[in-house]
């Protein structure tokens, strides 16, 4: 049993990035636990027999489109001998069925069909008591909102705007407003670091001033601009918000950005002809929500960030790319050329792929090690600025409630 | 065109395809935008998205200036792990199409970070268009690069 040190969260043991049974434990509690796990968008799968296979921590699990379209999510297991049943990543079905011995499952995970199940000229059969009822799929609790789907393996969940709470959800809603969605496009990269790291990623705004010049030089996130830090009333949800600079001549501020390059200039300005195009003020807005999600809006960028957790070392993170239905060719174009900044490839979180990779190399083999997340302060409460580290703090404290340590 | 005259074109298309392996893995990466025309592009992307008939790419650069930018910033903006790449090409497929010809050829990139072994980083299909530009030199009008995998391992930081 692993005992935090001190009281707060402004050091993090190095421990929770590598071992295996704190990895254990969330996938038990954290994914596996009272969590809304974002596993897509209904725009993936918009008609019915529609499905896409995704996972909710290590859990293999279908999302599909039933013939009354609604959405269903079930553990990608047959209930005979356990197989994975669904092996393509999106396709469309009117029936699920295992390769190995053919039981066949309807769209909602109903068990339809067991070859045999009453035996070949009097042999064999399953016993008199065999119900097909008792071996569904099984089926994850399912919400969505505006476009979005979320399952739970928890079976009392809270609604999902109560889980996301006021101020997020709002935030969720400025991305999420209702308009038919339509993808772009699906990125997908394993980075060799804890999945966590991720998270803190994001919860730190202070390092995207100093680590991306591509950020800082075209003033698209810079410590200088108006900016807020926000949480929920748990601190597990935490949102960036922030206003791109006018004004990119240097200042007191960008002295201290080694990575300020006031000289640069784009050969191709198309990669920053940003539009506005929703109606507050801020330019970007990163949004991160418990367990496994960021909601990404940079520029002309949209996308849903999913975290896929593989062991203690490393995970998946899959980018859906996402417009909507009624942006024009030119919005189109624009969003995609955008997307230049983003992914595995991106001029901006390229930078933050490596890192963590870099941070898990660090942390590797250190039991005895923290790190100091101190920021801004020690507490865990909102910041009208992004030189600070609280939305860190605030996640750990939830994570501690959350995993009992 | 005569055989003689295939062959021929064949061999400067391959020097064009050899170039450009060459300007990726031994530099100078600067050069790598004048293999291309000034309308030209280059896309990195996935089989998942072309089957699902979505048109977001990896890398996505639609002149030669974008590709300048791209150029730019490996060598100078983007905080990476030192590494080396090894782009092997293999089975051109030419056909003549308009004013040029639509090249398909197949591609491994082998990655290796400072350190650690060699990997295959991706492999998959070349469709491209090459042109002769107003010089007479052959260059890419469209380079696409359709990687048969779509889970990247951690970072793209070379162009396949």
């Amino acid at each position: 049993m692993r005992t935090w040190p001190g009281n707060g969260t402004h050091q993090v043991p190095y421990w929770v990035y590598t071992d295996p049974d704190i990895y254990a434990g969330e996938l038990r509690k954290v994914f596996g636990g009272k969590s809304w796990n974002y596993v897509g968008l209904e725009a993936e799968i918009p008609e019915p027999g529609n499905f896409k296979r995704t996972k909710v921590g290590e859990t293999s699990v279908i999302v599909v489109r039933g013939k009354d379209g609604e959405i269903n999510v079930l553990k990608n297991q047959c209930a005979h001998r356990g197989l994975e049943i669904c092996r393509q990543d999106y396709g469309t079905r009117r029936t699920f069925q295992c390769p190995y011995h053919q039981w066949t499952y309807r769209l909602d995970g109903a068990l339809s069909g067991v070859p045999f199940i009453r035996g070949v000229n009097g042999h064999g059969g399953m016993p008199e008591d065999f119900e097909r009822e008792d071996h569904n799929l099984q089926r994850l609790a399912v919400t969505t909102r505006h476009g979005a789907i979320f399952a739970s393996e928890a079976a009392d969940m809270e609604s999902l705007e109560d889980y996301l709470g006021p101020k997020m959800l709002v935030l969720f809603d400025r991305v999420f407003d209702g308009r038919p969605l339509r993808i772009l496009g699906v990125s997908r990269q394993r980075i060799p670091g804890n999945w966590k790291l991720m998270f803190e990623n994001i919860k730190d705004p202070y390092h995207a001033s100093l680590l991306h010049v591509f950020l800082v030089t075209f003033g698209l996130f810079r410590a200088d601009n108006p900016s807020r830090t926000e949480m929920d009333s748990t601190g597990r949800h935490s949102a960036l918000i922030s206003r791109r600079s006018t004004n990119l001549a240097p200042n007191t501020a960008t002295q201290e950005m080694a990575s300020f390059h006031e000289k640069l200039e784009l050969h191709d300005k198309r990669l920053l002809d940003i539009v506005k195009e929703f109606p507050d003020s801020a330019t970007v807005v990163m949004q991160t929500i418990w367990p496994n999600l960021i909601v990404q809006q940079q520029a002309n960028t949209l996308a849903t960030r999913q975290i896929v957790p593989v062991g203690p070392e490393a995970f998946d993170l899959v980018w859906t790319f996402f417009g909507y239905e009624d942006d024009d060719e030119a919005m189109r174009a624009r969003r995609l050329r955008h997307a230049n900044l983003m992914g595995p490839a991106g001029f901006v979180s390229l930078d933050d792929s490596e890192v963590m990779d870099l941070a898990q190399r660090g942390i590797h083999c250190d039991e005895s090690g923290q790190a100091l997340v101190e920021m801004g302060g020690r507490g865990t409460e909102d910041h009208d600025h992004i030189v600070t580290e609280t939305a860190i703090r605030a996640f750990y404290s939830y994570y501690r409630s959350a995993m009992g340590l | 065109m005569t055989a003689l005259e295939d062959w021929q074109l064949r061999a400067e298309i391959e020097a064009l395809y050899a170039r450009g392996a060459e300007l990726l893995d031994e530099g100078p990466i600067s050069a790598w935008p004048s293999l291309f025309t000034e309308d030209g592009s280059y896309k990195a992307v996935t089989r998942e998205n072309v089957d699902q008939g979505w048109a977001l790419a990896l890398m996505l650069c639609e002149s030669r200036a974008a590709i300048e930018d791209r150029v730019y910033a490996i060598e100078h903006l983007s905080l990476t792990i030192p590494r080396r790449t090894r782009h092997l090409t293999s089975g051109l497929r030419i056909a003549a199409d308009g004013s040029g010809w639509r090249v398909e050829a197949n591609f491994a990139v082998f990655e290796t970070l400072a350190g650690a072994q060699t990997v295959c980083f991706a492999a998959g299909l070349y469709r491209d268009k090459v042109v002769r530009d107003a010089d007479g030199v052959l260059r890419f009008l469209e380079r696409t690069a359709v990687s048969d995998s779509a889970l990247i391992r951690n970072s793209l930081v070379i162009p396949l």
